[in-house]
């Protein structure tokens, strides 16, 4: 698989726009204008970045309490983001769902959620509606180290693989799960080796490495696509920030995060390699920069003009059928 | 009346599925042994036959069934999760509670979630602690579920229809110790009870008898033993526990004066404690007598039948608990 220089620059882009997204959500929730709590994916853009590109508008996924880098690699509005964020309005959810409740089902994006491992069992109903509505449509579920040992993961694989649904399972090994480290929680160290226990195929990634990803990806959706069953995907990342914003991170060294910035960030990994392809240079790596600033600026500048919802909004939308 | 045709609780479920099935592909069913006998209790008679490919025997797993409940209604079908025996809701609590009953809320009211799950219940049948419970009110403790709680026959297909119609996830419980029972099911295809609607279905003047499920058999026995002892009894089967027809209750209650709840549920946080607290708030200035519950006791289901009987209700509890508001 080669990718031409629009597919690379737009891979770029949306890993910029991942980085660039959530150091301001850091930034406003410093400032407190982001209530509760967000959990950024700052140092993972590739692995939502390659994933979602080989993924069309009409695919599903669902994602995590670490999900806007999944949100916004799938082509999800800047501003609906951000306003969702602030609990205005206009945002996504009006307000009522905040970060770890994002969805746009325009998009296929089932929702993010903030039970961990909650969203496989979802997609893995996502992937028998697509089997029973006879399209070509996949599923994708992202979720990470922590989720992997939850017993869901279990009954989702299981499923899908008894019934080859096109759900792609991508399991982002960020190596901790909140404070606990994936060398002390998990049985096997490379999670992907768990697939051959349901006789699925399973597949180690460079998961900071976004033409790996997407490769892998690729794979797994024609696999999925053409009916030959689910596939899993261990996209092997690092967490840079905290688990939350504002996590103390006494569970691990600043030498250590210091040490994934320094050598394996997935943004100066990939601007090494479009160097090397003569895809970006000096000048056109800033105008892309500043491109997704304004961007973002405009996002911010909607949702701090966007009003609170009404209070007495909180008892609506509860049912399609109300009484 | 008196040409409507008698069906076994069972049989009419299996005819509202026909319909209903025939009537919208993207209704489907899933769930543990369905296709092999149609169902632990036959219910789904035909059904593999008539719509191949739509009900569906999943491996044991509670979580990925509720899940794939929750996944297919979000993208397109409409399925009847059947869930084998109300206890296992344990297993599938997240996808219930966390997901079904807050996604569209949570998102903003961007979809519908047109899941049915369909839990046979109740006890009786000797089962013991984890194949007897009756766990409608956990559930109707949880915003974003509707629960339906059938009793006769044709409660059961009325309601199964609308339950299936109904765009939000729809929690129905079915008393397992009914499914032979018989009852006048009307031949109307359309025929559907809307949810909230209760029914008065024997009037009275002296005590209204508030229930619903297998409580409804209960106090129409107990009526005709209070009936001898000349105490009047209503009975308002409530038929759907959210939405709740509270309409009807106060009606009846601002007629009698005096109100009984019964359940098979143990008592404690039973449903009959939240509508005991909704009669004195709303219709306090109408009652003559404390609001009483007949329940369960507070203990799990015991397996030797002696203890059984002795923790479940019994119309005895009804009779004494109608004699104790009417102080007779």
């Amino acid at each position: 698989m080669s990718e031409d220089k629009k597919t690379l620059l737009e891979l770029y882009r949306t890993m910029v726009t991942i980085r660039q997204f959530e150091s301001m959500a850091a930034e406003y929730f410093a400032a407190g204008e982001i209530p509760g709590f967000i959990h950024l994916s700052i140092g993972q853009e590739a692995s939502s970045a390659g994933v979602c590109s080989v993924l069309r508008k009409d695919d599903y996924l669902t994602t995590t309490h670490r999900g806007h880098g999944h949100m916004i690699a799938k082509g999800a509005d800047l501003n609906k983001m951000v306003a969702e964020l602030f609990g205005k309005k206009t945002g996504y959810c009006k307000g009522k769902g905040g970060s770890m409740h994002i969805a746009d089902f325009s998009l296929g994006i089932l929702g993010a959620n903030g039970v961990v491992a909650g969203g496989l069992p979802i997609i893995t109903g996502a992937g028998l509606s697509i089997k029973l509505r006879k399209t070509d449509q996949v599923a994708v579920c992202f979720f990470g180290d922590g989720a992997s040992n939850r017993g869901p993961v279990h009954e989702a694989m299981n499923m899908a693989s008894i019934w080859k649904l096109p759900v792609i399972f991508v399991v982002e090994n960020n190596c901790y799960a909140s404070t606990t480290p994936t060398d002390y929680s998990c049985s096997v160290k490379d999670l992907h080796k768990r697939a051959a226990a349901y006789d699925m195929p399973g597949v180690m990634v460079d998961g900071n490495d976004v033409l790996a990803v997407r490769r892998a990806a690729a794979e797994a959706v024609e696999r999925a696509r053409a009916g030959e069953g689910p596939t899993f995907l261990e996209n092997k990342t690092y967490r840079i920030r905290g688990h939350f914003e504002g996590d103390p991170q006494k569970y691990r060294d600043d030498a250590e995060v210091q040490q994934w910035l320094d050598n394996h960030d997935p943004l100066m990994r990939f601007e090494k390699e479009l160097t090397r392809r003569k895809a970006l240079g000096k000048k056109l790596k800033q105008q892309i920069w500043d491109e997704v600033k304004a961007e973002l600026e405009a996002a911010v500048a909607f949702a701090e003009k966007s009003p609170y919802p009404e209070p007495q909004e909180a008892l609506e939308d509860l049912y399609a059928n109300p009484f | 009346m008196s040409d409507e045709r008698i069906l076994s609780a069972s049989a009419a479920l299996a005819e509202a599925l026909h319909e209903e099935m025939s009537r919208d592909e993207s209704i489907f069913i899933l769930g543990e042994d369905l296709t092999a006998h149609a169902g632990i209790f036959g219910q789904f008679k035909g059904i593999p036959e008539k719509f191949p490919g739509r009900i569906i025997d999943t491996p044991i797993s509670e979580s990925c069934i509720a899940g794939c409940g929750v996944g297919s209604a979000l993208t397109g079908m409409r399925p009847i999760v059947d869930f084998h025996f109300s206890d296992f809701v344990t297993c599938g609590m997240d996808e219930f509670c966390n997901q079904a009953a807050k996604i569209r809320y949570m998102f903003g009211g961007q979809v519908k979630l047109p899941m049915v799950v369909w839990c046979p219940d109740g006890a009786g049948l000797r089962a013991a602690a984890q194949h007897s419970q009756s766990l409608e009110s956990w559930f109707v403790h949880t915003p974003g579920l509707k629960v339906v709680v059938p009793s006769e026959p044709a409660d059961v297909k009325g309601l199964i229809k609308s339950s299936i119609r109904d765009d939000d996830p729809v929690m129905f419980f079915q008393h397992k110790r009914l499914f032979a029972k018989e009852g006048p099911v009307p031949e109307d295809p359309e025929f559907m009870i809307p949810l909230g609607r209760a029914a008065v279905k024997r009037e009275g003047e002296d005590v209204s008898l508030l229930t619903y499920g297998s409580g409804y058999f209960l106090c129409m026995e107990a009526a005709e033993e209070l009936g001898k002892l000349g105490i009047s009894a209503e009975v308002v089967d409530l038929r759907s526990l959210k939405p709740l027809d509270m309409e009807t209750v106060a009606q009846s209650v601002k007629k009698t004066y005096r109100a009984v709840v019964v359940h098979e549920a143990c008592i404690t946080g039973g449903f009959g404690a939240e509508l005991a607290a909704r009669i004195q708030d709303e219709l306090f200035d109408y009652l003559d007598a404390p609001v009483k519950r007949v329940g369960a006791k507070d203990v799990p289901i015991p397996f030797s039948p002696v203890l059984e009987d002795f923790v479940l209700p019994s119309v005895a509890d009804v009779v004494e608990a109608a004699r104790a508001v009417t102080y007779r």
